[in-house]
């Protein structure tokens, strides 16, 4: 289990995360919500070692993760696919999934790997001597997904996956999360699309100005009113 | 699995090419005499592999780590200056310091030389030239501690510095006795000289030496470029934040290829120095930089084959093809009085802008010379299989 404890994140004098309790428990899908500059993104950042901490703990399996090395914390099998997608333009699409397995020194385990990742997204087979740069929003999306996976990670955290892609790959690639959970991969996600997010999500939390306001299961979420209002556009009355 | 194979006889045809390409510069090099016309493709040989092997390394840094360096020539003297102190025969190493008392008084040539006979020479030879990339790689580790932090134009202008500083550390008076001031350091053991003696018939190396030595760095930077190490260089270059999500230590990888880039960067210095006869400060100003910058621009950056044909294309027009414009008179045409002195380099300039208006993205692009011909057949071949096709239909 991915376990955060009073976090706290400031960048100079703004505080971005103002302690906030996270659970990320085994094979489950767990969604943050919130607004533009609530704190999702650090809050992802922040585990992945990106950002380094001002307070709390981050703990998987009870091992303390905070301010340990990127590479150390990938290592405990904690990867990311970072917001807006970030593919490696120029190089191919078998180049991007093997600089994914960087850390990795199995030559068999990695070969494997990528034929997961092309049985995941065929489409990615397809192109796998295509240059990444010239893959479509949503096949982007897959390479950066297949990329994150390539780390063999126990828990998947991904940034607005939906960012910026058709409603009907959006749909697509939310199919795949639960696709990949389902082969047993912790996934903890980060959206603004609160409605696809909650639908797909086992458990989610709310993030507003870096305190997290609300926590419950994706269906508790996607019917308490105040979520409605708030992030799925319902009308006020 | 039939990849692999396909790689491997790809693999096997790039080596025999290149071995081929040895065997024929060896051979021109017995040929070609000095006192003979043709005695400039050697020169061009020359001078062209030192700065193929110059601009292959700035490619390194700049094309595939995507790391904006001006610094190249300051390594290259750190080279050039180190090959040629440690190889100075020592009865003739008063003559050069003539006004300083010389520190350094180990000549690796000469001492081993002297232990094991011409096999001795060779080998302190290339001692000489792997302590001249060393010194350079160990130059590149300090300067590079604090400027690695910065990022495009504010790494050039620093690098760009940093090489000038060392330009004018060496022609420092007090260091004189090691690097002979502002004076500039010969005898020692250059290209014009190698030579195999094979029962009684003489090989000369003088051209091919340089070829080889840039050959075999050339080779390793390839192999390097083609490793993990490389695809995370390029990642590094493709997206910085994507990257260390990857978990590549973005320092780690920035330092090892700039000392890298820097070692190869040391031994074509040190090839220079051989080519030449002589090392001096003076020559390795930022021009040489930009020229250097240059070729790998015109050749594609991100193309190692790019920048050996930048570099040679480079050398050849401006020290061979063009040369009779500056006499007035070029392929039969006599120039204009007034064009003259110097109208070669005009010709030349205007030649660059046509290729960069041509070739947005240099000669080869990113791509390199086995995939553009394997392209080139590709097409060739495609035609006549176009026709079967509607023939079958």
């Amino acid at each position: 289990m991915l376990k955060i404890e009073n976090l706290q994140v400031a960048y100079g004098g703004i505080q971005a995360l103002r302690g906030i309790d996270l659970e990320v428990p085994d094979g489950k899908i767990v969604t943050l919500i919130g607004a533009n500059g609530a704190g999702k993104s650090t809050t992802l950042r922040t585990i992945s070692g990106l950002v380094k901490a001002k307070g709390g703990s981050v703990t998987y399996d009870g091992q303390e993760l905070l301010g340990k090395p990127i590479n150390q914390i990938l290592e405990a099998g904690i990867a990311q696919v970072p917001e807006g997608r970030r593919v490696f333009a120029n190089l191919t699409v078998l180049e991007n999934l093997k600089a994914g397995a960087y850390l990795r020194k199995d030559k068999d385990g990695i070969e494997k790997d990528i034929q997961w990742v092309y049985e995941l997204f065929p489409r990615l087979q397809e192109r796998s001597w295509q240059l990444a740069g010239t893959l479509s929003g949503g096949e982007q999306q897959m390479l950066a997904v297949g990329r994150g996976l390539m780390s063999r990670p126990k828990v998947l955290m991904m940034d607005e996956p939906s960012l910026g892609l058709a409603p009907l790959v959006v749909q697509g690639i939310f199919e795949i999360i639960r696709e990949i959970n389902r082969q047993g991969v912790t996934i903890l996600l980060i959206e603004q699309n609160a409605n696809m997010a909650l639908k797909t999500a086992d458990l989610a939390y709310v993030l507003e100005t870096g305190r997290i306001t609300m926590k419950g299961t994706g269906a508790e979420l996607l019917a308490d009113e105040s979520v409605k209002e708030a992030y799925l556009g319902k009308k006020r009355t | 699995m039939i990849d692999k194979q396909e790689a491997k006889r790809k693999n096997l045809i790039s080596l025999a090419a290149v071995l081929a390409f040895l065997l024929l510069v060896l051979a021109l090099d017995q040929i070609i005499k000095p006192t003979s016309k043709m005695y400039m493709l050697l020169t061009v040989l020359q001078k062209g592999s030192v700065y193929a092997l110059a601009a292959v390394s700035m490619n390194l840094l700049n094309g595939f780590t995507g790391l904006f360096s001006l610094g190249h020539a300051g390594f290259m003297l750190i080279g050039a200056y180190t090959y040629a102190i440690f190889s100075i025969p020592s009865d003739a190493r008063d003559t050069v310091y003539q006004y300083f008392d010389a520190a350094v008084r180990i000549s690796f040539p000469e001492t081993l030389g002297n232990a094991l006979g011409g096999f001795g020479t060779a080998l302190g030879v290339l001692l000489s030239v792997l302590l001249a990339g060393l010194v350079a790689a160990a130059f590149a580790y300090l300067i590079g501690l604090p400027v690695l932090r910065l990022k495009s134009d504010y790494l050039a202008i620093a690098t760009l510095g940093f090489a000038e500083i060392i330009r004018a550390i060496f022609q420092w008076k007090k260091l004189g006795p090691v690097t002979n001031g502002s004076n500039l350091l010969k005898n020692f053991d250059r290209c014009s000289t190698f030579k195999l003696e094979l029962g009684g018939a003489t090989l000369s190396l003088s051209t091919f030496v340089p070829v080889l030595i840039a050959t075999v760095c050339i080779t390793i930077i390839v192999l390097l470029v083609n490793s993990t190490y490389g695809r995370a260089f390029k990642a590094i270059r493709d997206d910085e934040v994507a990257a260390e999500a990857m978990g590549i230590n973005l320092a780690r990888h920035k330092m090892l290829a700039f000392c890298t880039s820097c070692f190869f960067a040391g031994i074509s210095g040190a090839t220079m120095a051989m080519v030449l006869s002589i090392a001096q400060a003076n020559n390795f100003k930022s021009a040489m930089t930009y020229e250097i910058l240059l070729m790998v621009v015109l050749g594609g950056i991100g193309s190692i084959s790019g920048s050996v044909i930048g570099a040679m294309l480079f050398i050849s027009a401006s020290e061979w093809w063009l040369r009779g414009l500056d006499s007035g008179s070029f392929l039969g045409i006599t120039a204009p009085t007034v064009f003259r002195n110097g109208f070669r380099l005009v010709v030349f300039s205007v030649i660059i802008m046509i290729v960069v208006l041509f070739f947005r993205k240099g000669i080869m692009g990113d791509r390199e010379l086995p995939e553009v011909l394997a392209g080139l057949r590709a097409r060739r071949a495609k035609k006549p299989e176009a026709k079967e096709v509607q023939g079958n239909e």
